[in-house]
């Protein structure tokens, strides 16, 4: 591989460690291992820990998929590798 | 109107639009057949998505699961959607690039080898024919509780609508059938839900309502639900988890690696445009999923509490739950209850011979709630409610008009079809593709391979129809099979012929049947061999759950890291792949350079 494409995919890499490390703690984090102390604050009626659990992982899902979406097109044009 | 001719209606307008749209999206090549023509636009396409994945289940059941399990029900929601960001980064754009028809095919040619894209199919059909028997029962299941007929009859008019645009249109009648089933189905499962949530918190939107108070009390509705379920002997709504937390943990991961490596999902990948299309797409069928999943833990949540005080008045006064004329008197209970006790979903019997129906948890460890229902003179729990009836009930106990329960119907049949058309699209096209144009007829012609497509997908629309009217009995644990498989054979097994430039194919090979192996051996353990009861081996292993106490569901992702481990140790020790199959994923992974998607070997 040429030293553009080792660039290419290493910078691919950090951005895909970035982001599962955040996709781990809201659900696996947020949602499961640290619900209990979580549930102590509220968000309205729901116990915050719960809502991770429930409802807020999800829309942070979403988020996530974008911005990966939205950086990879920017390191696609970077490296000079996007699509015509 | 009553209530039956409006479902007819209903029902059959929705029909009509999937044969209109069979008509005019006929498939005239294999690129229309199996991909769409690569041409689908990224937001159309999450739209289709979005339907293809959510089944049945989704639909139908998973509110009443997590209306039963409470927080621990929150494993299907993470699990069910976390997948899609691994989807979305690790597998869709480079498959995509890849630019092939199916995945067995991506298998096979990276690794190089004939058996491995042979174990891939075989992975593959199991998951895939184990997963559409759900949706057959599914389909059989909402025609016989809503129009009044049987359920074998229903399976046949399921089928029929499938094979006319799924055999003539494939993936392209597949692809705008599932759009319009997708809008179905969200209307069918939010107006429902916006309505509860109006009624109970005053506030129209599900997602905010669970969060807020009871309308006109200072009381959040939470807590008012988990005050009830406990007082009443359940587990306390927002904390119970599902078993341990570390069930909990490895049942979420399973579930989110099976997602991203379902082949019927990924294959919808392969029909938009471009690599910068996959990845965007992925985020929009995030975005119409989340709109049903994050809309179930509140029809979950509110319906529950709407039952109990459905059949006890004190949950709405705040008297005392055990006082006796706080529970319902059964000659006068709610028709929808008398409607769906002769489904069997609901069953009430005056154990204490009082006249009244007392619903609580009569084997609860909290022994304050034994002892005020002992003091009482209940002499056990009265009512079981099926799951299933949390959704499917849920307009009728909130006395919602006839054309929503219409619709709710028409929503369940929707969700039931679409994923099943494109669990037979993958069927299909790994058998039309990867086993007689890969194996055993390579030199077919173009218009012959269409038409072995066409035909492969009319058998397995009758093979699965079969199934459904004929479920092996084993039905309910399938689809935690397909699952299974999916995270333990097929996601290692891409992820790294895309991640590991130097994996081989003995390493792959080895990876994906050891992952195979452990996953089934321990869900036959508990299950039986191939579910056949009486092979249970559960001794063999020392128990049931004995590996750190996790359940067979759950143990897909052990499946995966045996897959992963075993895989790194035979690469190691075998010789690394040819030059040119480096050069290739090193293709893959830059988008410059893709094209439409061909099947060209």
């Amino acid at each position: 591989m040429d030293d553009t494409g080792k660039a290419y995919w290493s910078a691919t890499l950090s951005l895909l460690g970035k982001i599962l490390v955040i996709w781990f703690l809201i659900s696996f984090g947020a949602g499961i291992l640290f619900v209990d102390v979580l549930n102590t604050i509220m968000l309205g009626g729901y116990p915050l820990g719960f809502w991770f659990a429930q409802q807020g992982s999800m829309y942070i899902f979403i988020a996530l998929i974008f911005y990966y979406a939205r950086k990879m097109n920017e390191i696609d044009r970077q490296f000079d590798v996007h699509e015509e | 109107m009553d209530l039956q001719t409006m479902i007819y209606l209903v029902v059959g307008a929705t029909f009509a639009l999937y044969i209109g749209i069979a008509i005019w999206a006929r498939a005239g090549s294999t690129s229309e057949f199996y991909a769409a023509g690569g041409s689908v636009h990224p937001v159309t396409n999450g739209m289709a998505t979005a339907a293809d994945w959510m089944s049945a289940a989704s639909f139908i059941s998973m509110a009443g699961l997590i209306a039963n399990m409470g927080y621990g029900g929150a494993l299907f929601l993470m699990g069910w959607t976390g997948g899609y960001v691994l989807l979305a980064m690790l597998l869709a754009p480079y498959l995509r690039k890849f630019g092939k028809f199916t995945v067995p095919q991506f298998i096979g040619d990276r690794f190089y080898s004939k058996t491995a894209s042979t174990v891939a199919v075989f992975c593959l059909l199991t998951a895939s024919i184990t997963y559409i028997i759900g949706q057959m029962t599914g389909v059989g299941v909402a025609f016989s509780r809503f129009l009044g007929v049987s359920s074998e009859t229903g399976i046949y008019v399921g089928m029929g609508i499938v094979f006319m645009y799924a055999v003539f249109g494939g993936m392209k009648g597949i692809t705008y059938t599932q759009v319009a089933q997708y809008i179905v189905l969200i209307l069918a499962y939010t107006i429902p839900a916006i309505f509860i949530s109006m009624h109970l918190t005053g506030n129209p939107i599900p997602q905010l309502g669970l969060g807020a108070n009871m309308a006109g009390t200072d009381a959040s509705l939470l807590s008012k639900l988990d005050q009830v379920v406990v007082d009443l002997g359940f587990g306390k709504y927002t904390t119970t988890t599902a078993g341990s937390t570390l069930n909990m943990f490895v049942y979420t991961m399973s579930l989110m690696i099976g997602t991203a490596g379902l082949p019927h999902v990924i294959m919808r990948f392969f029909t938009v445009p471009t690599v910068k299309d996959a990845r965007s797409s992925a985020g929009w069928a995030l975005v119409f999923i989340a709109i049903l999943y994050t809309t179930a833990p509140a029809v979950a949540g509110m319906a529950k509490l709407n039952l109990h005080s459905t059949v006890n008045s004190a949950v709405v006064t705040g008297g005392d739950l055990f006082a006796p004329e706080a529970s319902i008197k059964a000659e006068d209970r709610p028709d929808w209850m008398k409607r769906w006790e002769k489904t069997g979903l609901l069953k009430f019997e005056d154990k204490n011979g009082d006249g009244r129906i007392q619903y609580y948890n009569d084997k609860s460890t909290n022994p304050e709630a034994l002892a005020k229902a002992e003091a009482a003179g209940w002499k056990g729990n009265e009512l079981s409610v099926n799951a299933d009836i949390i959704v499917l009930a849920n307009p009728e106990i909130a006395l919602l008009p006839n054309w929503v329960i219409a619709l709710v119907a028409a929503g369940g049949l929707a969700a039931a079809l679409s994923t099943a058309a494109g669990l037979l699209m993958a069927i299909s096209s790994a058998v039309s593709h990867d086993l007689i144009k890969g194996i055993f007829a390579p030199n077919i012609s173009e218009k012959g391979e269409l038409l072995a497509g066409k035909i492969s997908m009319a058998v397995a629309i009758v093979i699965s129809g079969y199934l459904g009217l004929n479920p092996p009995g084993f039905a309910a644990g399938t689809v935690a099979l397909a699952f299974g498989i999916a995270a333990s054979s097929l996601f290692p097994a891409i992820m790294m012929g895309i991640f590991s430039k130097k994996m081989n194919k003995e390493g792959a090979i080895a990876g994906m049947l050891a992952g195979l192996f452990v996953t089934l051996f321990y869900v036959f353990a508990h299950k039986g061999i191939f579910f056949i009861k009486g092979t249970e081996f559960l001794p063999l292993i020392g128990g049931a759950n004995s590996f750190f106490g996790i359940t067979p569901e759950a143990f897909g992702a052990i499946g995966a890291l045996v897959n992963f481990s075993v895989a790194f140790i035979v690469d190691k020790v075998t010789k690394e792949p040819p030059e040119h199959i480096q050069a290739m994923v090193e293709a893959v992974r830059t988008p410059r350079g893709s094209t439409a998607v061909r099947g060209a070997h």
